[in-house]
């Protein structure tokens, strides 16, 4: 209990600091909101403009992009910021968080949660039950729960990714955007059916590393859909088992690189 | 009771160096190597060293920031790294370049904030709080946000938010540099006066060898990564042989062929009126009274030798 009031506390002294700067915080609210609808809209045109990508109509399409955008935007709201870590580990201000009671990651994740993004979730929320409806699912309980789990699934999947990334700043602090090809760039993989991909690059995202389960193979198994590319249905229930692999995976990465942390001069 | 225990503790840290156009080599940089100390419980210990000594090295591993490459190390019978949550309560930290504080916020908000992250009893922190607004004077600028605040005040605030939830020992890293004299004055009475209740061990880095006159008996000297002197200030006079030195003005010039026991001659000025001795004993009684029964004496001065001066030269060496 004691220790949930800690890690409020450093929220409430994050929040306090961002409201101290009212109007750029309301503009960065829009802006935001902005880049989510523009995100959408640009896999909208794309359909729009040929009819059907690689046999997905436009309403199939846009319930891959909703999975996927809904699962990014969650993540990207909740541990986004941990691509400050650089910042952070350069300044020195990991210091400062390293000599208090808490754990460094929850720490860092609540000095810094990103709140300008938070309506990014509720679109992203409302996209997704948009695409639901607009699609002609066979609802049955099982794909009840995978609509609900696949978001929460792709956000902690997506989380992972942000984490593990981020913590190559502990070994290279000037990883700049090497952490952005696979954050961001995984994101954008994920909004378009597998089939538009082809060859190593699609059986390396998509399966070695795990992008496929994100948002594809899910919105196939609610669609009733077989699989162009062979997996069975039973291939859409797999998102949350790859997001908790990922998760093992990026805490290691992370555990690691605490132990390799060099702080900088005096 | 020893609360710091450091045994062979040793950091290494690779560097890439230019060699040649394009191609870099690695090259593994012993930051501290081997240090062996303990610190007893309310003991205050100063800790100096040149620019990349190691001091604020060792400082990161007592803390639990940095994970020590060899050796042992352990604080309030914790190992710093694995235990690093359970120390952070039983210690305060005060790093000059780092801050503890929230920059957009007041002072008193920090504070609040840091009670409930310490999981302090409110009257606990109450009390604690009073006590360090009355000693270090900060009721001036409780409710300025940190970053209006002057070096010195925000210092102040650092102090006390190092304090706010009792810890046993206080490590600070360079608590003076970059401030006023009056600031200074201020942070060195404060901690002089924490060290002399008793209850709290300090273990502080400096450059300003005042910080250790005024605070530590206890000096530990560090280069390269090495323990080059541990002990009382005097201690390190009589092993670098920094001795006491005796001017004389004499009516008469010293009578030629003269001795004088206890003593070296080191100087001799203005014809003959004035000569220097360094003592080679602790007692200058002696060697007045030869002086005296040598010629005639005007005026003594004795000077205690430069506390810089011998760091300077130990640094050299």
């Amino acid at each position: 209990m004691g220790e949930l009031r800690a890690y409020a506390a450093i929220f409430t002294g994050q929040w306090r600091s961002v409201a101290s700067y009212r109007t750029s915080f309301v503009v960065d609210l829009l802006t935001n909101l902005g880049a989510t609808v523009v995100d959408v809209a640009t896999v909208l045109v794309l359909f729009g403009a040929a009819g059907s990508v690689a046999g997905f109509t436009l309403t199939e399409g846009l319930l891959i992009v909703s999975l996927s955008s809904c699962g990014f935007a969650i993540a990207d709201f909740a541990v986004g910021n941990i691509e400050r870590l650089q910042t952070y580990v350069r300044s020195g201000t990991m210091d400062a968080v390293l000599v208090r009671p808490l754990g460094a990651l929850p720490q860092l994740v609540l000095m810094d949660l990103p709140l300008r993004k938070a309506l990014r979730v509720l679109v992203g929320v409302g996209v997704l039950v948009a695409a639901l409806r607009l699609n002609d699912i066979d609802w049955t309980p099982a794909r009840v729960a995978l609509a609900v789990l696949t978001p929460l699934a792709g956000a902690l999947f997506f989380g992972a990714i942000f984490v593990a990334t981020a913590s190559l700043a502990f070994w290279w602090v000037e990883s700049g955007q090497v952490g952005s090809a696979f954050t961001y760039g995984g994101r954008d993989f994920t909004a378009y059916p597998l089939p538009v991909f082809e060859g190593w690059f699609r059986a390396l995202f998509a399966y070695g590393m795990g992008f496929g389960f994100v948002a594809y193979q899910p919105a196939l198994t609610l669609l009733g859909r077989p699989d162009p590319l062979g997996l069975p249905a039973v291939a859409g229930f797999l998102s949350p088992l790859v997001a908790l692999i990922a998760t093992g995976a990026a805490a290691v990465v992370w555990r690691a690189g605490i132990r390799h942390y060099r702080s900088t001069g005096s | 009771m020893s609360v710091i225990t450091m045994r062979g503790l040793r950091k290494d840290f690779t560097v890439r160096v230019r060699a040649g156009r394009l191609r870099r080599e690695k090259r593994t940089v012993a930051a501290v190597d081997g240090i062996d100390l303990t610190v007893a419980a309310g003991e205050m210990v100063g800790y100096i060293g040149p620019n990349g000594a190691g001091k604020s090295t060792t400082l990161k591993m007592l803390t639990g920031v940095l994970t020590p490459t060899a050796g042992e190390v352990s604080v309030c019978g914790l190992a710093p790294v694995p235990q690093r949550t359970r120390l952070a309560l039983s210690i305060g930290v005060v790093f000059g370049q780092r801050s503890q504080l929230w920059w957009d916020l007041p002072l008193r908000d920090s504070f609040s904030l840091l009670r409930h992250i310490y999981r302090v009893p409110a009257g606990a922190h109450a009390a604690r709080l009073r006590r360090c607004r009355s000693l270090l004077d900060l009721d001036g600028f409780l409710d300025t946000p940190v970053r209006q605040l002057s070096l010195g005040q925000r210092m102040r605030g650092e102090l006390t938010a190092a304090l706010l939830h009792g810890p046993s020992v206080l490590f600070l890293d360079e608590p003076t540099i970059g401030l006023d004299v009056v600031s200074k004055q201020a942070v060195r009475s404060f901690l002089a006066e924490l060290g002399a209740t008793g209850d709290v061990t300090l273990v502080l880095t400096t450059h300003d060898l005042a910080d250790i006159e005024r605070l530590c008996e206890r000096l530990v000297v560090i280069d390269h990564g090495r323990v080059v002197h541990d002990g009382t200030i005097e201690a390190l006079h009589d092993r670098y042989g920094s001795r006491r030195r005796l001017v004389a003005d004499l009516d008469t010039p010293l009578p030629p062929g003269f001795t004088v026991t206890g003593a070296e001659l080191v100087a001799v000025e203005a014809d003959g009126h004035r000569v220097s001795f360094d003592l080679l004993s602790s007692s200058a009684g002696a060697v007045v009274a030869q002086l005296a029964s040598l010629a005639s004496l005007r005026d003594l001065s004795l000077l205690e030798p430069d506390i810089e001066d011998v760091v300077a030269r130990l640094y050299r060496s």
